[in-house]
């Protein structure tokens, strides 16, 4: 029963949310501001993870390609193939998730249970409008090009890899990687991407928006949006997977 | 002139207000006062309309703002300016974007016209040159200051004080008492505040309103609350040694 609610509330949420805001200029200054704070905060972090899942990914398909059927490029096609498809959207907006969301839940949830909500309302000020919605479109705009530079550093991981153990020439990496590419799939990655970053920010505010209680449950509320945004990014990978590639 | 006709207020099967009315006058302080957990807190948030009441009107000048859609309840709102008890400063914001944020998001003053009116607020809470200080480098009482700045900010008709006084010192909290009281009297603003604090009965209340088990209980003014035979308002009043010791030795004055 309450599952149902708390779908009934957030829909009712983002029926706040997307309203048109205010003053303009107020909300392009919280835009960048969430820009740098949702997005090239998190360069870092998918940098690092990017560089050495990549490598990694190459270095088991190396190990594993004991076939001589296969021909040796076959490891920069599936490095390529991973990468695109469902390394640098789907785990890196789970790894957002956890960074991203439970910065958000926190950060609104404290200022609910420090009235600082209350304080906006009371000025006359739609609070979700003012609070979520410049980190939603910081989101939608930003996480693609997370995402792109993710499948580029991962490629580059498994290049760094292959070529420095020795494992294969440049040539032949690179000859995998151009193999079969499919633009389609970048555009499939990047849809799953937007829809992601909608779902972790918009999560991700309505258990900050509606925390009750103190710092204890600012905690709960942040552990919640974070493991509730990765069920539902799952759930939505398969759907828009069966969608758009079968 | 806010006028509260009947309200009720539920939580669940708790009834928290029970058809509760009083008028609140403007160009005076009205003060709120009553135990804790017995529904004054709940009766301010409701006239300002962060709860919604069961039954009952308030009116803002005759307005009622119960009947009201959200949007125009906003409208409403730029005319209240609200000091939270734990101020409620946004903590991401210096103290002057503070005391600007709703004049920019409200008004269409030019920066500079932002600017003169900000200095005036800050200047009339006495914090002068404290514009670039963030709210965790502010002390409690700079931060009550810096909260009645903002609340004051767009010239509001209604002021809301939620314990004002709590966690100041005796001292800083006779300061931001007689802030109010200047405030409100200058500007003949309709003050409501929320306090359990004697000192502020004493020195603020031209109309006080004792809230008991959810109900007005009694009305009166801060000099009345000392003669009253109410035993409910003797029991909060002079709850301490030191209350009750004043209050046999008013009695004694009197004989």
């Amino acid at each position: 029963m309450n599952y149902i609610r708390n779908i009934g509330a957030y829909f009712l949420m983002l029926g706040w949310v997307f309203r048109k805001p205010r003053k303009i200029s107020i909300f392009w200054r919280m835009l960048m501001h969430e820009v740098q704070h949702i997005g090239i905060n998190s360069i870092p972090i998918v940098a690092l993870m990017s560089t050495f899942i990549g490598a990694v990914i190459s270095l088991q398909t190396a190990s594993n390609m004991d076939s001589p059927l296969l021909p040796a490029y076959t490891v920069g096609y599936i490095t390529q193939s991973s990468i695109i498809l469902e390394f640098s959207p789907t785990i890196i907006s789970l790894i957002l998730a956890g960074k991203v969301g439970s910065n958000i839940a926190s950060e609104i949830g404290t200022m609910r249970i420090t009235e600082q909500i209350d304080a906006l309302e009371i000025m006359g000020v739609n609070s979700l409008n003012y609070l979520v919605f410049p980190k939603v479109i910081a989101a939608i705009a930003y996480f693609p090009v997370l995402v792109i530079f993710s499948m580029f550093l991962g490629m580059l991981g498994g290049f760094a890899a292959l070529v420095i153990s020795g494992l294969q020439s440049p040539e032949t990496y690179i000859l995998g990687l151009r193999s079969w590419f499919d633009v389609y799939n970048v555009y499939y990655a990047l849809t799953k991407t937007v829809a992601f970053g909608f779902i972790i920010v918009s999560i991700s505010s309505f258990y900050g928006y509606y925390v009750k209680g103190g710092s204890l449950d600012v905690g709960k509320a942040s552990t919640k949006s974070v493991v509730v945004s990765s069920v539902v990014i799952l759930i939505f990978n398969f759907i828009i997977t069966k969608l758009m590639l079968l | 002139m806010i006028e509260v006709v009947s309200v009720n207020k539920t939580f669940g099967k708790q009834q928290v207000l029970f058809a509760v009315s009083a008028t609140f006058l403007p160009g005076k302080v009205n003060l709120i006062i009553g135990q804790s957990g017995q529904g004054k807190s709940v009766l301010a948030k409701c006239m300002v309309g962060l709860h919604e009441v069961d039954s009952g009107s308030i009116l803002f000048n005759g307005r009622d703002f119960t009947a009201m859609e959200k949007s125009e309840k906003s409208e409403i709102r730029q005319e209240i300016g609200m000091l939270f008890q734990g101020s409620a400063l946004f903590d991401s914001m210096t103290v002057e974007e503070n005391v600007k944020f709703p004049l920019s998001m409200f008004t269409k003053m030019t920066k500079k016209e932002m600017q003169m009116r900000v200095d005036f607020c800050l200047e009339r809470v006495n914090l002068s040159g404290r514009n670039g200080l963030y709210p965790s480098e502010c002390s409690g009482g700079m931060q009550k200051r810096v909260g009645i700045a903002r609340a004051i900010s767009m010239n509001p008709k209604y002021l809301f004080c939620d314990e004002p006084n709590s966690g100041l010192d005796p001292k800083t909290a006779i300061v931001i008492d007689s802030l109010i009281k200047d405030i409100t009297y200058e500007y003949g603003i309709t003050t409501m505040v929320i306090t359990h604090d004697m000192n502020s009965v004493m020195e603020i209340g031209d109309s006080v309103l004792f809230i008991h088990q959810g109900k007005k209980w009694w009305e009166g003014d801060r000099h009345s609350i000392i003669s009253t035979e109410n035993p409910e308002i003797n029991a909060f009043v002079f709850a301490s040694e030191f209350m009750k010791e004043i209050k046999e030795s008013l009695k004694g004055q009197k004989r």
